[in-house]
This record gives structure tokens, sequence and C-alpha cells, in this order.
């Protein structure tokens, strides 16, 4: 596979080889250590990359994605680049106006940092734990599960239906989110279950 | 996508209508280019506007939005009229040569079997007429005036070049450039491919459109060839995935069905399903849903689903009808529903009607929406002035948004539009405090069925039947998550002999091997093969492609079986020669199928069986009549759009499609042409996707803000100036934008009179970093396609004004 020699590991030894016979050999010795401290390594030689596709529209073209260690959340790898994966065969390298621009999409003003709630009648969200909206929906489905559970049908036939909550799944959760969702959405009886195939 | 992006090289004729490739799937254009450039190919585009596919094609023709049926029959009509049809193909590969009913009717737009009272089709009529053998008569010579051939050519005869200028506003010579164009593919030396999306589908009659296509391609003998097909662009990266999956109303995953109540045991529901050939030696591959069906009770239920609890059929929720988003919103609206879990999704500005659709989340008790970003539906709540006009203090909506990470923070597959599974590894850590889908619903699903172990409640059984053996329970793997979409052996699987062919807990190599006695899981058929036993197959990567014909058969994982173009065994003739060496693919090459790609076939069954091409289908053929399988009729007929400038011009008694789902207060809810004589349609931007990238900031610069397009006739009739803000109202609701005044649209000459169209970008909302706009579907109306219910996006009624406001 093409990806096993990456263009970061390819540059890498491209540079090792460079510092050791043209400077080398000049003898320069602690000057050289010194200069090359002066110098910044290639971004890209910092960068751990992967192969990926874009989220926006199902051509799904193919993406090389570039992350580093994260400026803003320490210890935590984030983007740092994007373009499109020269490799795939049918975008070929390219990438529209929308996919050039994904990293702006990951790190968007809108991105939602922590689990929001908002109190009926309220004028705002305030940040939760995770534990709090998670026991707190929890308990509201099963609240309304349980009122509104069908088991049967008039004629006796057994329905296990919840027709009271509805679920809109996403289209750009893959296929094992995707599975995931309906074995928890159907094993919670729901028929109210769409996607964006229709619109 | 019956073919795939890199096989559009192939064609000789490209056309493009219903879609607008170069502008909502740029990097898939490219193939359109290199056909051009490579082969001289032609690229022809249809559609209201000169848009940027149109903007580089050889033949532009312009229609009014909603009245697709009559130019497409106009095709057909001319295919039939002139004799340009692909005639052994036609003969042999679809079911022209079945004899219908004698009892078949059709008279003044309807087909025998209307219930106005009902707004529906008793579809007995339109059934094959059958032989004392119990197979389907035929009559090969397609002589038979109740043939479909002969009921065809009867049928479309009406819709003359004459007519689709009439109804369409095409111009004939532009409309006959287009049937020519058509016409010389239909000969197996040449190809045309077909481009659609949204632009097709988002009509009440948007199914039948769709039809007309597949009809013409048939015609042609442009299915199953390299360069052919019915290609449907799509608009979510993962769309065919989430809907192969099985996420929408009546589903179960890979086009499985979800028992009604009227299917009270599992044999009931399995017996209407699985499909006997309708004609001799057919495959009739339904005849394996059963095994398919008790492979995903396997992956559901697992230990639970046992033989003689009918593998757990009856823990599933059984339907009582189907609750697509229409019906969804309109329940909602009822204030029938309590919670509404929105999932990457933000329905307030995707679902016709908004000021419906806010009204009835204003009625729900709670509302999560799971999302990387905030949406306008998360905050629907919120006053925005004229943009969502609201009152926060009467809301009692309790509304959670949860951060959930985004497409380059988690592994796992996804679906292109090619049907190509791909992977894509992770390449950051999870966004602050963000989770993955995974990860929030294992949290809820183990949370609920806690509260059910400790505290009882009702449907307990089913919420507990359900398999959820996952290592860490809180943290299925994708690894797990992927291996039940493909399937294992549970048991050993033995062959006739008794030999094992696949140990237990080895995963499948194929659907092939799934079996209905409960010894193989795998949840979704279609993609059994793409985790097989020798590894993760959507992780290929190998771009070489031997036959130079685009196939790249080892990159990622087509389903079914790796197969890249469908129904591929129809580029061969009824011998198993390829129809011409320029359209050479898949052939019998004396003792097996062979070609550079998987054949859609039984890879041994040698030409002379005469087992038709289409395997899927009871009768091995394709349709050109489609019997009962659809709800409007067994053939297209020209139904307007339910908000039109005209009547029906050729079937006066049709108001709308006969037979679409009309809730109470939607038909109130319509325009006439007298106060909003203007044809109105919806589309994207290339600089947006849908309603994500408003709040990015390198799309918010590129396009900052709402607009229109309208003509300079327009723009001159209304006193309205390029860059001057306009008002847009229908019956529903109004937005508000500059107006871009463009010779890229033109009016139409419908039946003698004027008619105006205006364009309107759907990517606009009150959250983000674009300047706020009102949702575009507060403009739309919620009736939608009488088989799909897709709603009637691409054309309805409003009306144009010039407001006060400096002119940009």
């Amino acid at each position: 596979m093409n990806m096993e020699l990456s263009r970061r590991s390819f540059m890498l030894g491209a540079g090792a080889g460079l510092a050791g016979t043209s400077l080398g050999a000049l003898g320069f010795g602690e000057i050289e250590a010194a200069h090359a401290l002066t110098i910044r390594p290639f971004k890209l030689a910092q960068t751990k990359e992967v192969r990926s596709q874009c989220p926006y529209c199902a051509v799904c073209c193919g993406m090389m994605i570039f992350a580093a260690e994260s400026k803003v959340e320490k210890g935590k790898m984030e983007v740092t680049h994007i373009e499109g994966d020269v490799d795939h065969p049918v975008n070929r390298g390219t990438l529209c106006p929308k996919g050039a621009g994904a990293i702006d999409y990951i790190k968007s003003k809108s991105r939602v940092k922590y689990p929001m709630y908002r109190k009926p009648g309220s004028n705002g969200f305030e940040r939760v734990s995770w534990d709090f909206a998670m026991e707190r929906i929890a308990k509201l489905m099963k609240e309304d599960r349980d009122a509104n559970w069908v088991e049967k049908n008039r004629d006796g036939v057994t329905v296990n239906r919840w027709l009271t909550t509805a679920f809109l799944a996403g289209s750009s959760v893959a296929n094992e989110g995707g599975w995931a969702t309906f074995k928890v959405s159907r094993g919670l009886g729901l028929l109210q279950i769409e996607n964006q195939a229709r619109i | 996508m019956t073919n795939s992006w890199t096989d559009i090289k192939n064609a000789d004729v490209v056309w493009i209508m219903g879609g607008n490739a170069a502008e909502a799937h740029p990097c898939g254009f490219k193939w359109v280019t290199e056909a051009k450039a490579e082969r001289g190919a032609k690229l022809m585009v249809v559609d209201p506007r000169f848009n940027r596919s149109a903007a580089v094609a050889d033949h532009y023709a312009p229609i009014r939005s909603g009245s697709d049926i009559t130019f497409l029959s106009g095709v057909i009509n001319y295919l039939l009229t002139n004799d340009k049809i692909h005639k052994e193909y036609v003969r042999n590969f679809t079911n022209a040569a079945f004899i219908v009913r004698d009892d078949f009717e059709f008279n003044e737009g309807l087909f025998s079997g209307y219930d106005e009272s009902k707004r529906s089709y008793d579809r007995s009529t339109w059934e094959y007429k059958f032989g004392p053998d119990g197979f389907a008569m035929r009559d090969m010579t397609l002589q038979d005036p109740r043939c479909v051939f002969q009921l065809m050519k009867k049928h479309f005869a009406q819709y003359t070049p004459e007519l689709v200028e009439r109804v369409s506003g095409t111009p004939k010579d532009k409309f006959l450039k287009v049937a020519d164009w058509v016409a010389s593919t239909a000969n197996g030396e040449r190809a045309m491919t077909i481009m659609y999306a949204l632009g097709w589908t988002q009509h009440s009659h948007g199914a039948q459109n769709i039809r007309c296509a597949a009809m013409i391609q048939l015609l042609c003998g442009n299915i199953g060839i390299p360069g052919g097909g019915v290609n449907a662009l799509r608009g979510h990266s993962n769309v065919q995935g989430i809907t192969d999956v099985g996420t929408l109303t009546a589903a179960i995953p890979g086009y499985l069905a979800l028992p009604t109540e009227q299917e009270t045991t599992l044999e009931s529901h399995l017996a209407k399903r699985t499909f006997k050939p309708l004609t001799p030696n057919q495959t009739s591959y339904w005849q394996n849903y059963r095994k398919f069906y008790v492979s995903f009770l396997k992956s559901q239920f697992g230990a639970n689903a046992t033989k003689e609890n009918e593998f757990g059929y009856n823990y599933l929720p059984k339907l009582d009808g189907i609750y697509d988003c229409i019906k969804m919103f309109d329940l909602m609206h009822q204030g029938k529903t309590t919670g509404l879990i929105c999932q990457g999704f933000n329905p307030l500005m995707a679902i016709p009607n908004s000021n419906k659709s806010r009204e009835g989340l204003a009625k729900l008790k709670f509302l999560v929406s799971m999302d990387p970003i905030e949406t306008d539906t998360a905050r629907f709540w919120e006053n925005h002035g004229e943009f969502n006009n609201i009152d926060p203090a009467k809301v009692q909506t309790e509304v959670f948004m949860l951060p959930v990470t985004s497409f380059a923070e988690e592994e796992g597959s996804v679906t292109n539009s090619s049907r190509v599974i791909q992977w894509k590894w992770k390449a950051a850590d999870p966004y602050f405090e963000s989770r993955t889908d995974i990860e929030i619903l294992s949290d809820l699903f183990v949370r609920m069925r806690k509260m059910y172990e400790k505290d009882g409640g009702k449907g307990k059984d089913a919420i507990l039947a359900v398999d959820w053996s996952y290592k860490d329970p809180l943290h299925p793997t994708v690894d797990e998550l992927q291996t039940e979409l493909n399937g294992k052996a549970l048991t050993d699987l033995k062959d006739a002999e008794g030999k094992v062919v696949r140990a237990a807990g080895q995963r499948l190599a194929s659907f092939g091997e799934m079996r209905d006695d409960g010894s193989t899981d795998g949840c979704m058929w279609i993609y059994t093969g793409f985790y097989g036993p020798t590894g993760n197959m959507a992780q290929r990567r190998d771009n070489s492609d031997p036959s130079g014909l685009g196939v790249y058969g080892n990159w990622g994982f087509a389903w079914p079986a790796n197969r890249r173009i469908q129904y591929n065994r129809a580029s061969a003739d009824p011998d198993g020669k390829p129809w011409s060496e320029k359209k050479k693919y898949m052939f019998w090459n004396g003792e097996r199928w062979s070609g550079p790609d998987v054949p859609d076939y039984v890879p041994t069954i040698p030409p002379d069986r005469a087992v038709g091409p289409f395997i899927m289908n009871a009768e091995g053929v394709s349709r050109l009549w489609v019997r009962g399988l659809m709800a409007d009729g067994p053939f297209p007929v020209h139904m307007e759009p339910f908000e039109s400038p005209t009547g029906n011009l050729v079937f006066p008694k049709l108001k709308g499609n006969p037979v679409a789902r009309v809730f109470k207060g939607d038909l109130e809810a319509l325009g006439t042409s007298k106060d909003f004589p203007i044809v109105g349609t919806t589309y994207r931007l290339t600089e947006h996707f849908h309603y994500w990238t408003k709040t990015v900031h390198a799309n918010a610069v590129m396009q900052p803000e709402f607009f229109v397009e309208m003509s300079e006739e327009l723009a001159k009739e209304k006193g309205i100036k390029h860059g001057q803000r306009i008002r847009v109202w229908s019956k529903r609701g109004e937005v508000k934008g500059k107006a871009v005044v463009t010779k890229r649209l033109k009016p139409f000459k419908i039946d003698g009179k004027t008619v105006h169209e205006v364009g309107l970008p759907l990517n606009f909302g009150f959250i983000g970093e674009t300047k706020k706009a009102s949702p575009i579907n507060s403009l739309t109306s919620a009736i939608g396609d009488s088989n799909s219910q897709t709603p009637e996006f691409k054309a309805f009624l409003v009306n144009v004004e010039p407001i006060a406001g400096p002119v940009a």
C-alpha cells in the first residue's frame, strides 16, 4: 500500500541524509549543531497523517488529514491541515471549495464543546455534565415510553411500538454508528425514524 | 448509482437533468470532463436555469420546474415512434413481451382501480396475465396488443414535441436535439449515462421521474453497461450507508422490511417477500430473503433469538403506517409527540413548511440535538426577530445540545454514491468534551436498560431482548459493530457432505453463506464480505485499474459482492457475447462469466439456460411496466405539482398527484397562481453544504448571504434592480434577500402564457456566520411524493416584490 511510505517518513529520511552529507562533511562540528537548532523543522514532519474522506457530499473525496498536538487542549491531537488524497481514484487529489475549507468546519466557532441544557421557558443554555444530561434524557424517555408504550393492538397482536418519540438519524454518521443507531432506536420500539435520504 | 463516478468516463453521451453536478458534486463532475476530453462525449443539460453544468455543456434545454414527466415521456415517444430502440435488449432483457391483464384500463390520466375517497389505487388489474403453467404470459414478437411494448406505444403517443413545448416550455428544436442524442445510444455501440439528484426526486411525482429515466435507459440498452446507468448523485457523505442500514421508518438493514401489524408471525412476513420466479428458469434472488432476515434477527437479538421464539421476531416494533419526516412533523404539530432526537439533523431548516415545524417543536416536552455544531433547530426557541420569531418564555421544551465528534475525530466505514464502502481513519482527538454517536447512544441505551431492570416498566422484555453483549457495553468498538454488519458463523457451517466450510466464530465471506436456521448472524446482507475472513476490505487502497475502464475493483468494497456496475450481465447479448467490442465488459468465456467486474449473475450459469440478467426480479428481466409496485401507476403520466402556474394541460381532471397523501391543513396551505403566479425552486450552492457551512468562516466569506435569482424580464416587470432587497412569499411564509438579476433564467411560454421562475439557494439560516435569513422552507409545502413521501421542494408558487433598503 502506497500509504505505508507516507510523505512524512519520506521527508524525514531526506532531511537526515542532507545533514549527514553536506554540512557534516565540511567539518563545522558545533556550529553545525547550533545552526541546526535555529532551523524550524518541516511542519509536516511533526504531524501525524491519516487518510480520511470529505464529510460533505456523497462523492466522498479522499482526504489526507494532518494532526499535531493541540494548542488549545493540552495532550490532545488536533487537525492542522487537510488536502485532497492524491491516491484516491475518484477525486485524484482535488477538493471543491467546501472540502478544501473543511478544517474551518472542525474549528467552527459554532462547535459545541460541552453538553448544554436549556430549561423550560429559559432564554439560554447552561453547561451541564454528561452524566446530568444523559440521566435526564434517559428519564424523560423512559417516562414517555412507559406512558405511551403499545404492547398489543386492538386485535391483540403484539406490536411493541413507541410512537410518541421520534428519531432523526444523521446521514453523515459512519456505517458502524448507523448500525448502533438502528439497534438502539428499534430496540426502544421507535417507528418515527427518518434520515436525510428524502430531503 | 447503478454505475460509479469513475465509470462516467466511458460514456458517449452524458445527460444531466434534475441535478447540477458541476455545482453540487464538483470533484465527481471531473469524470464528465474526462469523458468529454478523452472520448469526445457530448454533455447535455436540461434544467430551469442555465446552471454551472449547463455552462460547460454541448447542449442546454430549459424546462419549467415540475414538468419533467412530460419532457421524459416525450423522449420515450420519440424513441418508440422513430424505432430508435435497442430491440434485442428490449425483447430479451425487459418485460416488453409480457402480457397485461385484460381488465387493465387507462382513462383521462387515471389507471383502473382508482378510489377517489381513499386517494389510492386498487392495483390488482395492473398485473400480468398468467398461463396454465402458473408463469406470466409473453409474446416475444412484441405484437400482441396487450403486451407491455404495445401498451407503451399507445400510452406515450400523445407526448409529442409540440406537447412538450406547450407543457414544459422547452422549445421544440431544443427538445428534439436531446431526444436525438439519446437515440444515438440505442444500439449497443454507444452509451449514455443519466445523472440526477433531488431536482428529480423532490416532487409529488418524483419517483415517476426516475421511472421515466429507467425506461429510457432500458429502451436504449444502457443499463448494465460501462458508461451507462441511472445515477443518483446523492447529497450527504453517508446517505447511502445510513439508508442501507435501515434508519427509515419501515426499513431493516439491507432493504429488508420492518414487519407490519398484519404480519403476526415471522412466517407470514417472509411468505410475502420470498418471491417465486414468474417465468421459467429464473433466479429470483429474493427467495433468499429468509436467510438474510434470520441472520439480521440474530444480530439484533443474539442469544435471545431462538427457533422457538421465531428468532425474536415479535420483539420488533410492528408498523401501523409509515412515519416519514412529513408525517413526523404533522404529528408533532398536532401535539402528539413528546420527544425528538436529532442526530446530525437540522429539521427546522430541512423540513417543509418551517413555520409549521417551529410550532411543532414548541409543543415537544424535550428535544435532543446530537451534533458537532449548533443548529438552528437546537435554538428554535430563541428569538431572532423576523428570522425566527418566537417568545422563549412561552416555550416549555427542555433542550439538550450534546457535543459530537467531527468526521475527523472518529474512524469507520462510509459508503459513497457509487456504493463503494471506504474507510476513514481517525485523525484527531475529540474536540473538548465531544463523544462519538456510538458512545452517546450506548450510554443512553445502557442507562435505560438499567432503569428497566431496577424499576421495571412497559415493554421491558423488548428492550432487554436486544443483544448488547459488547465487551464494554458503554463503548462498543467499531470492530465489533462492523463484524455484526458483515456477519459470522455462530456454529460450524457444513456443506451437503458434512464438511465444515466456515468454522464457528469466523466472519462470512459472502451473503451466499447465510442460513435461515440461526447458525449465522449478520445484520446487513448486502455488506457481507466487506469485513470477511481475510480482513477489512473497506480499508483496501489499491488504485490500479488493469482494464482501464475505471473499475478500481481492489479499492474499498462496493456492495453487493464488490460489484462496481449493477446488472452487468446485461452488457452481453443473450448468447453471452458483448453487444459490441466498444462496450465489452462482462461476457461468457465458454466456462464462466468473466470480465473486469464481479458478475451480477451466478458465475457458472451458461447463456443457454436463458436465466435473465436481472436476477433480483422474479421476472428475470427489468421492468418497463412496474405492475403494482408503485402507488401512482404502472406507467408514468403527466402530473402537475400541487402548486402550479397552469392546470394539467394533458389530463385536465388531475390535480397534483391523485394518490399523494395530503394532511389536514396542508391542502388549505396551498396557494393559487392568481395570487402566486411565479414558480419557485430551491437548490444548493457549491460554496455551501446544506445548513452546516453557514457556521464555517471560509464558506461564509465565499457566499455570505441569501439571494434570489430571477430573469431580467421578471425584474423589469416588478421594478426590481440587481442587488436590491426583495421579499419572496408563498401561502405559507416569506423570506427576504437580495435580487440577483441574471440571464441564467428566462421566462417560459406555457400554453401561450408567460411564466416566470425564481431560483432560491437553500443554504442560509439564522445561526452561524452568514447573514441571518429565514429558513427557505418557510416557503415550501408539506406534501410529498406518493411513493417516497419526498417533499415537493423543487416546484411551488411564490410572488416577489421589491422592498426598501440599499441597492448593493
